[in-house]
């Protein structure tokens, strides 16, 4: 389900498209977790910080803190306003973040990252990052993290995309238009089976999330966002099959080049209502009749 | 500028939006009717505009605007209009010394890796001066087109690099607008093309993709547009997010009808 989503604690792939954006998605998971009191950082790459922040109300805005990778990722500025270490120093320094208590990590978007970072390599950072170690008081214990991370799908090829569900422990890809989004989510739990589920869902302006239940098993394909079934015998202008009283009507009706012996009969000897015919014709003024035979030349 | 087109995107040159990235698209037709909209349109509702002219000479866009009703040589005499015209300033980057800086430096160098020098021209023409604020309402940047890059040899990344510096800059620090052409070419084998398209529309607020009929040429229907809001304001807004219209473009106007409804069928 949507809402447990938060509660998995390790990487959660969140794939969109042009018609479908996930950024809606990805704002309501981020207000979800700040309102549970978790710390949540946020690596911005595409969009503005104020444009990220916008519909968020003052609390979760206090919790979040956003890392502006947006304004001067490359370094072109040559300003303070560049992150030190670019992108990937970026992601090492979120990695060596320690904050006591859970933490969520959204990263919008990993597309941004991917086009600008070796494949590898981000891996390998997402994997510190989604388990990293923390050691408030000198003991070596491992704390999950909630990483989440935005993906573009039609930017990369299925290698790429491949590689990144394989590190995830869910797998969220939206489709259908904003009015009705579905998500087909995949957990993977270690040493189970995969599970999948289709939830419907729409993101009311404050960001938060309404789930409207869940598609039933039978119509997720896999892999891919659900599609209707069309049934092709619905708007039949004709019957397919008939019932008994009209099967008889059919048996009994005589179709018009049968040639029984009534019709024999009937064309033989023709009854007292049927006269001769006979055809009245006047000439028009203007017809062109031809007095001669026209098969004068044949001779016979 | 097509009034029409104003009402269907419900806009007006008085209340334009700012900060938004408009992307314009074309598949299977020409859709250099979209860029000669929006650059009346920009220059009518007194903004600063800096025009990247990549496919065309500044006398062409003259001439189409003149039809729309604006004069480009005036505006740009008055300082309202800033114009890179490729065709002519790429010659320049042959006959100069090579320290120089030039906008279209990539054209020089072997391997271009980056556009920041085209970044840096269009950061310093839309550079907010202090005795101009008050002519002027916002800055807009318009790119004709994005497309034409890749063809000069230059990576899709690069370009998407180009365009979130432009983005950052124009849109966001400056909240003026920006606008850019790019072609579909429908081609799945042209990778660099699908990287460039498809990380541009998410890096948009409103796509307009113009298509050409799938029946072929058809003298009364020219194409049709898709209008795509892809961050409404508001996520629940009763507004279709998506919309389909057929045009029909004139000598001087361009005539929108719903899908079927050309007056030339009805």
């Amino acid at each position: 389900m949507l809402d447990s989503l938060l509660a998995l604690r390790g990487f959660v792939l969140l794939r969109d498209s042009v018609e479908c954006e996930g950024r809606s998605l990805l704002k309501a998971l981020i207000k979800k977790s700040a309102l549970c009191g978790e710390q949540v950082h946020i690596l911005g790459c595409e969009v503005s910080e104020e444009e990220f922040r916008e519909g968020f109300d003052f609390d979760i805005n206090n919790r979040v803190v956003y890392h502006n990778l947006f304004r001067d990722p490359l370094n072109w500025s040559k300003t303070e306003e560049a992150l030190p270490g670019g992108p990937l120093g970026a992601l090492r320094a979120l990695c060596r973040r320690t904050h006591p208590g859970p933490v969520t990590i959204a990263l919008d978007s990993l597309s941004w990252l991917l086009l600008h970072l070796p494949c590898t390599t981000l891996c390998q950072t997402l994997h510190a990052l989604s388990h990293r170690d923390f050691c408030p008081d000198g003991s070596s214990s491992v704390e999950q993290v909630c990483v989440l991370g935005l993906l573009h799908e039609e930017l990369h090829g299925p290698g790429l995309v491949g590689a990144l569900s394989s590190l995830a422990q869910a797998e969220v890809t939206l489709s259908g238009m904003l009015s009705q989004t579905s998500a087909s989510i995949v957990y993977r739990r270690p040493r189970q089976r995969p599970t999948r589920q289709t939830q419907c869902f729409s993101i009311l302006p404050d960001f938060s999330l309404n789930l409207q239940g869940v598609l039933p098993l039978e119509s997720q394909p896999h892999p891919g966002p659900p599609t209707t079934q069309v049934d092709p015998t619905t708007h039949l202008t004709f019957n397919l099959r008939l019932s008994k009283k009209e099967k008889e009507a059919k048996d009994s009706l005589t179709l018009p080049f049968h040639f029984s012996s009534e019709k024999q009969q009937a064309l033989l000897c023709p009854g007292p209502g049927q006269a001769t015919s006979r055809i009245f014709y006047e000439p028009d003024a203007y017809d062109d009749l031809d007095q001669e035979d026209p098969d004068d030349d044949l001779d016979i | 500028m097509f009034p029409e087109l104003n009402n269907l995107l419900n806009t007006t040159p008085d209340r334009a939006e700012q900060g938004k990235l408009t992307l314009l698209c074309d598949a299977k037709t020409d859709g250099s009717f979209l860029v000669h909209h929006f650059l009346s349109f920009y220059l009518r509702a007194n903004c600063k505009v800096c025009f990247v002219a990549l496919i065309q000479s500044f006398s062409h866009y003259n001439i189409v605007g003149q039809k729309l009703g604006v004069s480009l040589t005036t505006a740009r005499e008055r300082g309202q209009l800033v114009l890179l015209e490729g065709l002519k300033s790429s010659v320049d980057v042959f006959f100069r010394a090579q320290e120089e800086p030039h906008p279209l430096q990539f054209l020089r160098e072997a391997n271009a890796e980056t556009l920041q020098p085209l970044y840096e021209f269009v950061q310093e023409a839309l550079k907010p001066v202090d005795s101009e604020e008050a002519v002027w309402r916002y800055p807009v940047l318009l790119v004709d087109d994005l497309s034409v890059l890749l063809s000069l040899g230059v990576g899709a990344v690069a370009v998407l690099d180009f365009v979130h510096y432009c983005r950052a800059t124009v849109c966001w620090k400056l909240k003026g607008s920006m606008v850019a052409l790019v072609h579909d070419t429908g081609d799945a084998e042209d990778e660099e093309n699908d990287i460039l398209l498809n990380g541009l529309s998410h890096q948009s607020h409103l796509i307009l993709r113009a298509e050409g009929l799938v029946t072929g040429f058809c003298r009364d229907v020219h194409g049709q547009l898709t209008i795509l809001w892809r961050r409404p304001l508001q996520p629940t807004a009763q507004r279709e997010q998506s919309l389909t219209y057929q045009y029909k473009i004139q000598d001087k106007n361009v005539s929108f009808f719903a899908r079927g409804m050309s007056p030339a069928v009805l």
